[in-house]
């Protein structure tokens, strides 16, 4: 199954999308490739949103084609889309857990719906590795959505997102709202699934942290399209306002140097070790 | 190409071994779970090297049969290991269910639990009640606090609104009696008194009752929705914090909206309700509108109007503060407002309908007949 051209999970071609008189996206293309982590910025109410819910097929958009795994979403009857759903796995904003579920049950509700045929001891132990995976105390299985933190309820929504071992991974800002090191964790949980798990990840962000230490590549979202897709220095070299705004103003070069500095660091923690190997 | 998972068992060296073939992928894993749970005997070796691809729960499974039967796993390439690694990693005895009691015990939890949250919500209900009269008392010595907008807004909505539905009903309830009535009195032959019976029901019992049911259904659950949700998005406690108190701007215009609008609701179901019967009579009796009229002026007494208008603002107060008090007592999750609205639906028909067989005693008693 292995290709040298990268692999388009998502495609998506003039995207059309309005509420009403007002005008969301317009004519918008992009192209997410597999095993990549994409970030998606843009201000509030370029409809980085909308953009997420119109892929997975809950915003039905005016016009334009929207291919996941090669399959178009759009005019698809609920069985065939079925098919699809249980290949990726979203995080919504505020984690969207089942209230009336313990996080366990959370985890094993995408299990139950598509393979019944688990035995129950299976799940549970599924459910537990799962929650253990993503970081969450091992008393958490059991407890309700409402006894947890903000942080906590995110990683829940990612291990529920993950239950079903998902290609395509959507995420709607999973590090707003959490303290620094909770999102330096977030991120850092992010990247290790993806690579250890080969996924495939949508994330939308403001977060320049996670942009900076996560995203392979970044899709800017203004004047009701993509503007502009690439690696952070690709996106830098253009001469357009808000990016230059947003990578080049105060918070954009503070996590700019973080990420040099940790890049740095890291290099030297591999020289030493060659070094030490040479010796 | 992808495969259903399975596995074939040899004998390699003296021990057992599992082969493993096709994708130990979650949804190619069929049967394999069950079937490696119901494998006897210890031991095995776990062979990989035929597998083509796996996920984590692939790697669980081949994870807890090498865990509870002294398995070895062997054969499997860089990326397998790294899986069967993160699965291990993560393999710690994790709490899934709450405990659960035995069944007596839960059963005593119940009943103590509703004793004391019944015990509870009497306590709270007259605390509530408190604070609403030292909130009317404060409004009343500063009347600028007074929310007239607010009044108004929750007037219409609980009032004007609610008239359709209201009138509807208590014309439909009116025939009814009327024709039910005349069925029973005819075999007396006294079909006239269905006149009586209609104007007596109408104005003190049927109208006043029936308009407490769809007030409480239609404004005492919704204040307790609207309380719960804005309790659950915290609006409550901005409002607090900004100095604003939710009593005088949430609570307060509510519970005087359903007080002065069950009296005018009242008096206009029991006005439609002998319109109803008017009608009936009219048509299968043969009653015309003015003898009607004049009938039901001979036979309801004045003090069926003071009853209905002393009980439906009582009945009025009993709706607005249950749905006001649930509503408040949202802590949690979205579910709790759902079963917060119920509780004040039912306990407030629940109390207004033990409330007027008080009246009815009452009334009898002073000679109010």
């Amino acid at each position: 199954m292995s290709e040298s051209e990268p692999e388009i999970v998502i495609e998506v071609r003039g995207l059309t999308n309005s509420f009403g008189e007002q005008v969301v996206h317009e004519n918008l293309d992009l192209d997410v490739r597999r095993g990549e982590i994409l970030g998606v910025v843009g201000g509030s109410g370029t409809g980085k949103s909308v953009l997420m819910r119109s892929l997975i097929g809950l915003q039905r958009p005016d016009s334009g084609v929207v291919k996941v795994f090669g399959e178009s979403i759009l005019d698809r009857d609920e069985q065939e889309l079925q098919g699809i759903r249980r290949r990726w796995g979203i995080l919504f904003q505020g984690a969207a857990l089942f209230s009336t579920l313990t996080v366990a049950e959370n985890v094993e509700v995408p299990l139950r719906e598509f393979y019944s045929r688990l035995s129950d001891k299976l799940l549970d132990e599924i459910a537990a590795y799962k929650v253990v995976m993503v970081g969450l105390p091992e008393d958490t299985g059991p407890k309700y959505p409402s006894e947890l933190s903000g942080g906590m309820r995110k990683r829940a929504g990612i291990a529920r997102a993950l239950a079903l071992d998902p290609e395509l991974l959507f995420l709607d800002e999973p590090t707003a709202g959490l303290d620094p090191i909770g999102a330096a964790a977030f991120d850092q949980l992010i990247k290790d699934l993806s690579q250890r798990l080969g996924l495939t990840v949508f994330l939308i962000t403001h977060d320049l942290d996670t942009l900076y230490a996560i995203c392979d590549r970044v899709a800017v979202l203004a004047d009701r399209k993509v503007i502009a897709v690439g690696t952070i220095p690709e996106l830098l070299a253009l001469d357009h306002e808000w990016i230059q705004e947003y990578f080049r103003g105060p918070r954009g070069r503070a996590a700019e140097e973080a990420n040099e500095e940790a890049n740095e660091s890291r290099a030297e923690e591999a020289r030493a070790e060659t070094g030490g190997a040479e010796a | 190409m992808s495969s259903v998972a399975r596995y074939s068992e040899t004998k390699d060296e003296g021990r057992r071994t599992l082969r493993f073939q096709g994708d130990l992928t979650l949804p190619r894993l069929g049967v394999l779970p069950t079937r490696l749970e119901r494998l006897k005997g210890r031991g095995f070796l776990l062979d990989l090297s035929g597998v083509d691809r796996m996920d984590t729960i692939g790697a669980w499974v081949v994870h807890r049969t090498a865990r509870d039967r002294d398995g070895e796993i062997i054969g499997a390439n860089e990326d397998q290991l790294s899986l069967l690694r993160l699965v291990e990693q993560a393999d710690k005895a994790v709490k899934v269910r709450p405990d659960a009691p035995s069944s007596l015990a839960q059963l005593l939890n119940q009943v103590g639990t509703a004793t004391i949250m019944a015990g509870q919500t009497m306590v709270g209900l007259l605390g509530f009640f408190g604070s609403l009269l030292i909130t009317t008392w404060r409004i009343m010595l500063h009347p600028r606090r007074l929310r007239i907008n607010a009044i108004v807004q929750r007037i219409e909505v609980v009032g004007i609104h609610a008239l359709g539905i209201v009138g509807l009903m208590s014309l439909l309830v009116g025939l009814v009696i009327a024709q039910q009535g005349a069925v029973q009195l005819r075999q007396f032959g006294a079909e006239v008194f269905t006149v009586n019976l209609i104007g007596r029901s109408s104005l003190k019992e049927l109208g006043v009752l029936m308009t407490a049911i769809m007030v409480a259904g239609r404004s005492g659950s919704s204040f307790a929705a609207q309380l719960g949700s804005m309790k659950l998005a915290e609006e409550v406690d901005a409002m607090r914090t900004i100095g604003v108190s939710p009593m005088e701007a949430l609570i307060f215009p509510r519970v005087l909206s359903t007080v002065l609008m069950m009296p005018l609701l009242g008096f206009y179901s029991g006005i439609v309700a002998i319109v109803g019967g008017g009608i009936f009579c009219w048509i299968s009796l043969g009653i015309p509108p003015v003898t009607f009229i004049q009938r039901i002026r001979e036979v309801v007494p004045v003090t069926d109007l003071w009853q209905l208008m002393v009980k439906a603002p009582v009945f009025g107060l009993i709706i607005g503060m249950a749905g006001c008090y649930q509503g408040m007592q949202v802590e949690s999750n979205a579910e709790e407002v759902g079963m917060r609205t119920t509780t004040a639906v039912v306990q407030a028909i629940f109390l207004v309908i033990v409330l007027d067989a008080f009246f009815a005693v009452f009334f009898t008693s002073i000679g109010w007949l």
